[in-house]
């Protein structure tokens, strides 16, 4: 399958996740500008961390009205798989491709550590090969990944099992001390709600190889393979 | 030539963990007084025109587009004539 | 009319002014007396370094590579670039930005060599942080460097930070990057070719920085304008940005040479390109792009303005060097040409106002300085340990040493940095060295910052060779060779002859210390005046060494592996507390002489624990550094994941302190299995190093006994829990 990795001026977690597709993961993939338009022959999207264009307004606010990203919305409204890394969440936020927005960690620092997230719904594309309840090894590193979301939305989530991922400790207990960022009910990540768009806070590209500590990010891109080959 | 005053605040429902750490050291300096502090931006605009509820209504535009973020933000501007 | 005031003001001398007024044969404009000022002052000119600089080794085991702005070695065939500089005195005034444009200056070395950066590294220093000034200023620089250093994508994976009184007042603030590019890739930082064109790249020319030249805006100006401040804003977005478009025009064959505008940003990029290219250029000021009106040439040619770049390109091909900078959003503006005759000329819409040869320019006096040994040093190398009283309960002394700031984990620190992006960090912040895989190969490379300036301080030639000794130590540990050595000198005020001495003695050190190892010192930098009000910061010659591990199965780290493994000392421990922690966290004293330090034996525990990890002998290894065996031995136990604790056995004839805490050199602690142990045994005598089985992994608690007498007994979770969030408690309890 082909991935497509949207390059904005400020990302700099792209190389990271070229990387990870092209040499782990063994799969075609190219990198697209983000002036470009084009999204052909493109089966799943990722939008790299980083700093889009700075970030100096607020996170991911200018990438927005970036000409790619309209034919990302269109390409996700198309049922086209999307996912949204860290400042990439933070942008499909602002665009509106998932609810809610982030603001900053609750210590005001960044935090660039490993955390563990708990699967929530393995039921998803991007969770699809995870085991039932599997605490994944991953970093965070991010300044504004305290996510907000008002109280009726959260519900909406959680009614549609829409919280993929949620912060927990190595036991996959989730509470206020496994919260890294303050972030609502320890949210990690999301999806749309047709299933086919995936934000989260934690980079799986920096945990794919053994040697970096950990490779349980793979099963993320690994699921996504598998749900794109048993769709075609 | 028009100058526009542009704040932005997080919402009064949304924490604001920047404000309330100022709160701490304002009271920590024996400032007791203070009861709230809420951290924004300020950005100043130059607009080049002078009908100011045209510039009002596109600041709005502004404000809504780009500058806030209305699911977190509030904000506010005040706008006046520059030479 | 030039005044004595006036040149006086700039920093020159009475006989520099008339030198300068022999080699123009008339007065310099204001604009020539700002640009020679510049270039013949201590930071771009080095005339009170330079003569000491020369004997700094150029050559070693691995290929050296000596270029303008930085330096680097030859791995395979790839060019490794780095380099250290000093962001002492503008992070003083502003923490922050000081700080952040320190990281950028230094990266930007490394990307107009060709090389994409692929890892920072930062040595600070501070007052204690008792006192709220402190306390704002390293959290201001860290601030700092990771604003700009998470932005841009560059890790910072590694650094030291140590506190001492001397630093109060003048705090010190060394950024180290480096950088990686295959090694027919690398760029110059020349200017040559009659026609070919000079590019101005990067972000817009403001006021910045010209601070330093003030005095010319207050005596031909308004009296009263706005003092500039002196401090640069950072703004790494565009460093990205241009860090992009740079290694992208590079890619192309038609950028001839290419230099960062650091220090004096016009001045120093257009007479060094020129100088190093052995040619001339002429530039046009008023096509220099501006962020500010009514700026005086002068201005342009001395702003600081940080993120822009000088390009020298192939005539005919600036229309595609200029839309890759465009498609970056950054300048790309044709300001001026190589011209034939060796001069360089500054025009301001079409009138010359300056214009002299490089080598004029580039030619800084050379100055011999006075030095003496500082006559207090005598008494303060006078310890008699007779008069140091053993303490009682050294479990106490423990935890108080772990709890010292300059041994505490730096995790809050290191917490904010992002230290994984570009996923080649296996061997993250924390250990002896950080570690980065070179993807694709079978190879990694080790970096560390090391410099005990308390050694220094009371004996500068033993000081600055156990700073290198330790680093290459600290690069061993990790599983690599100590490759090459770049060097960031902060000394204070070279015109008195004690604070010189210091110097002088420091850089003999280093040379001797690089020597034995055979590993050249690549690059470097030398910050001077490093004194308040309060006196002289201690002499701090930090070291940055790289390191080459030769496959992926020898990178080992500090920390202890597993339960019921054998764990080794290699190396003697002397009845010796000088300059230690523990003297002067416990006795409230700095006295007596640094550590004995043989290089001929420091060498040979290299060679020992090279091999013993290359044969896969070594589950973790870690030098003994500040605190001694005691603190070195509980890292190993509560700096992993897993904390394994650890039951010791030690026996001598010298005192429990210095057994404990003393900061004898040439000391690792290995763990390994029973049969490797025998293993490493054998190696050891092979190289004569000392070598002893001291205790074993495992339980709860670290328990160490001497002479069969139990003299700590400590839990682990309570050993870590007060070197894990000292700093993190000293910094937030306010």
């Amino acid at each position: 399958m082909n991935f497509g990795i949207i390059v904005f001026p400020g990302s700099n977690c792209d190389h990271d996740c070229f990387y990870v597709i092209k040499d782990v993961l063994k799969q075609p993939v190219r990198y697209i500008w983000h002036k470009e338009t084009g999204l052909d022959n493109i089966d799943c999207i990722i939008i790299p961390g980083g700093f889009s264009y700075g970030d100096y307004l607020r996170c991911g606010a200018i990438a927005k009205f970036s000409p790619i990203m309209a034919s990302v919305i269109d390409f996700a409204n198309r049922g086209g798989i999307v996912i949204g890394i860290c400042n990439g969440f933070q942008i499909l936020l602002e665009v509106g491709l998932l609810p809610g927005a982030m603001h900053r960690n609750t210590g005001l620092h960044f935090i660039c550590k490993y955390i563990n997230i708990l699967t929530e719904n393995r039921d998803t594309v991007f969770t699809d090969i995870c085991a039932k309840d599997q605490v994944l090894k991953i970093p965070i590193a991010h300044n504004e990944g305290n996510y907000y979301i008002d109280e009726r939305s959260l519900r909406e989530l959680e009614d549609n099992k829409r919280i993929v991922f949620r912060y927990c400790d190595a036991d996959g207990d989730v509470s206020q001390r496994s919260n890294p960022n303050g972030a609502v009910s320890n949210i990690a990540g999301i999806i749309n709600k047709r299933g086919n768009v995936l934000g989260m806070m934690p980079h799986p590209e920096r945990s794919s190889e053994g040697e970096l500590g950990s490779s349980d990010g793979l099963l993320i891109f690994k699921s996504i393979l598998k749900a794109c080959k048993g769709l075609k | 030539m028009l100058e526009a005053k542009v704040y932005i605040t997080l919402k009064k429902t949304v924490a604001d963990p920047q404000g309330l750490t100022i709160k701490h050291a304002l009271e920590s300096l024996e400032y007791k007084e203070v009861k709230q502090v809420r951290i924004g931006k300020l950005v100043i605009l130059q607009l080049d025109m002078n009908d100011e509820e045209e510039a009002k209504k596109r600041l709005d535009q502004m404000c809504q587009k780009l500058l806030a973020n209305s699911i977190i933000e509030d904000y506010t501007f005040e706008l006046a004539p520059v030479n | 009319m030039i005044t004595k005031e006036t040149y006086r003001a700039l920093g020159l001398r009475d006989e520099e002014y008339q030198r300068i007024l022999d080699i123009l044969k008339r007065e310099p404009t204001t604009t020539e007396l700002a640009m020679f000022s510049v270039e013949w002052s201590e930071h771009c000119g080095y005339p009170r370094s330079r003569n000491l600089l020369k004997l700094l080794p150029k050559t070693g085991k691995y290929e050296a590579l000596i270029g303008e702005d930085s330096g680097g070695i030859i791995v395979d065939d790839l060019a490794i670039i780095f380099k250290m500089e000093s962001h002492n005195h503008p992070s003083q005034i502003e923490p922050k930005q000081g700080a952040a444009t320190g990281v950028g200056g230094i990266i930007r070395d490394i990307f107009t060599a060709g090389a994409r950066p692929v890892a920072s590294l930062n040595s600070l220093r501070f007052g204690p942080l008792s006192e709220p000034y402190n306390r704002y200023l390293l959290k201001g620089v860290v601030d700092g460097i990771q604003f700009y250093g998470n932005c841009l994508g560059v890790p910072t994976v590694g650094g030291e930070i140590y506190f001492d009184e001397s630093y109060s007042g003048n705090c010190l603030v060394n950024c180290m990057s480096i950088g990686i590019t295959h090694k027919d890739k690398l760029a110059r930082a020349k200017a040559f070719g009659v026609g070919n064109t000079i590019m101005y790249v990067g972000s817009s020319t403001g006021k910045d920085g010209i601070g330093g030249c003030s005095v010319l805006a207050s005596q031909e100006f308004k009296k009263g304008e706005e003092k500039r401040p002196a401090v640069q804003i950072g703004d790494p977005f565009t460093e990205k940005c241009l860090i992009e478009a740079t290694l992208e025009a590079l890619e192309t064959d038609y950028v001839v040479g290419i230099k960062d505008m650091g220090a004096a940003g016009l001045t120093c990029s257009t007479s060094e390109m020129a100088e190093a290219g052995d040619s001339g250029i002429e530039i046009e000021l008023n096509k220099v792009p501006r962020r500010e009106e009514g700026m005086e040439p002068w201005e342009v040619m001395m702003s600081e303005s940080q993120e822009r770049m000088l390009v020298c390109i192939k005539k005919g091909h600036e229309k595609e060097i200029s839309a890759i900078f465009e498609k970056w959003d950054l300048h790309g503006v044709i300001i001026g040409e190589v011209i034939k005759e060796k001069v360089v000329r500054i025009k301001n819409n079409d009138e010359v106002i300056a214009e002299a040869t490089p080598d004029s320019l580039a030619s800084a006096p050379v100055y011999d300085m006075p030095f003496e040994k500082p006559s207090y040093l005598d008494e303060i190398n006078q310890l008699d340990l007779d008069t140091i009283s053993e303490p009682e309960d050294y479990s106490k002394v423990l935890l108080k040493l772990l709890s010292s700031l300059s041994i505490a984990s730096k995790e809050w620190v290191y917490e904010q940095y992002d230290h994984m992006v570009q996923t080649n960090t296996i061997v993250l912040p924390g250990s002896d060295a950080a570690v980065l895989r070179l993807k694709g190969r079978d190879k990694a490379l080790a970096a560390t910052s090391d410099c005990n300036s308390r050694y220094c301080y009371l004996n500068p030639k033993a000081g600055a060779r156990i700073a290198v000794a330790e680093a290459a130590r600290n690069i061993v540990c990790s599983g690599a060779e100590p490759a090459a050595v770049t060097d960031c000198l902060n000394f204070a005020n070279p015109e008195k002859p004690d604070r010189y001495w210091y110097f002088k003695n420091c850089i003999e050190g280093i040379v001797d210390a690089c020597k034995t190892f055979n590993i050249a010192v690549v690059s470097g930098n030398v910050s001077f005046y490093n004194e308040s009000t309060e006196g002289p910061i201690y002499p701090t010659p930090t070291i940055g060494m790289i390191g080459v591990i030769s496959s992926l199965k020898d990178v080992t780290t500090q920390y202890f592996k597993d339960n019921n493994d054998l764990i080794i000392l290699l190396g003697e421990t002397k009845n010796e507390l000088g300059g230690s922690e523990y003297l002067k966290v416990i006795h409230d004293k700095v006295k007596g002489d640094a550590p004995g330090l043989d290089l001929k034996s420091e060498s040979l525990l290299h060679a020992t624990i090279l091999a013993a990890i290359q044969k896969g002998f070594v589950k973790s290894a870690h030098d003994c550094s500040e605190g001694g065996l005691a603190v070195a031995l509980s890292e190993c136990c509560i700096s992993g994941d897993n904390m394994i604790g650890a039951s010791i056995t030690l026996d001598g004839e010298i005192r429990k302190d210095s057994l404990l805490f003393g900061e004898s050199q040439s000391r690792v602690i290995i763990s390994s299995d029973a049969d490797s142990a025998a293993k490493i045994e054998k190696i050891a005598l092979k190289h004569n190093v000392p070598f002893a089985i001291i205790g074993k992994t495992g339980g709860d608690n670290l328990k160490i006994s001497i002479n069969n007498e139990k003299v700590i007994d400590s839990k682990i979770p309570e050993l870590r829990n007060i070197w894990k969030n000292s700093l993190r408690n000293s910094l937030t309890a306010e």
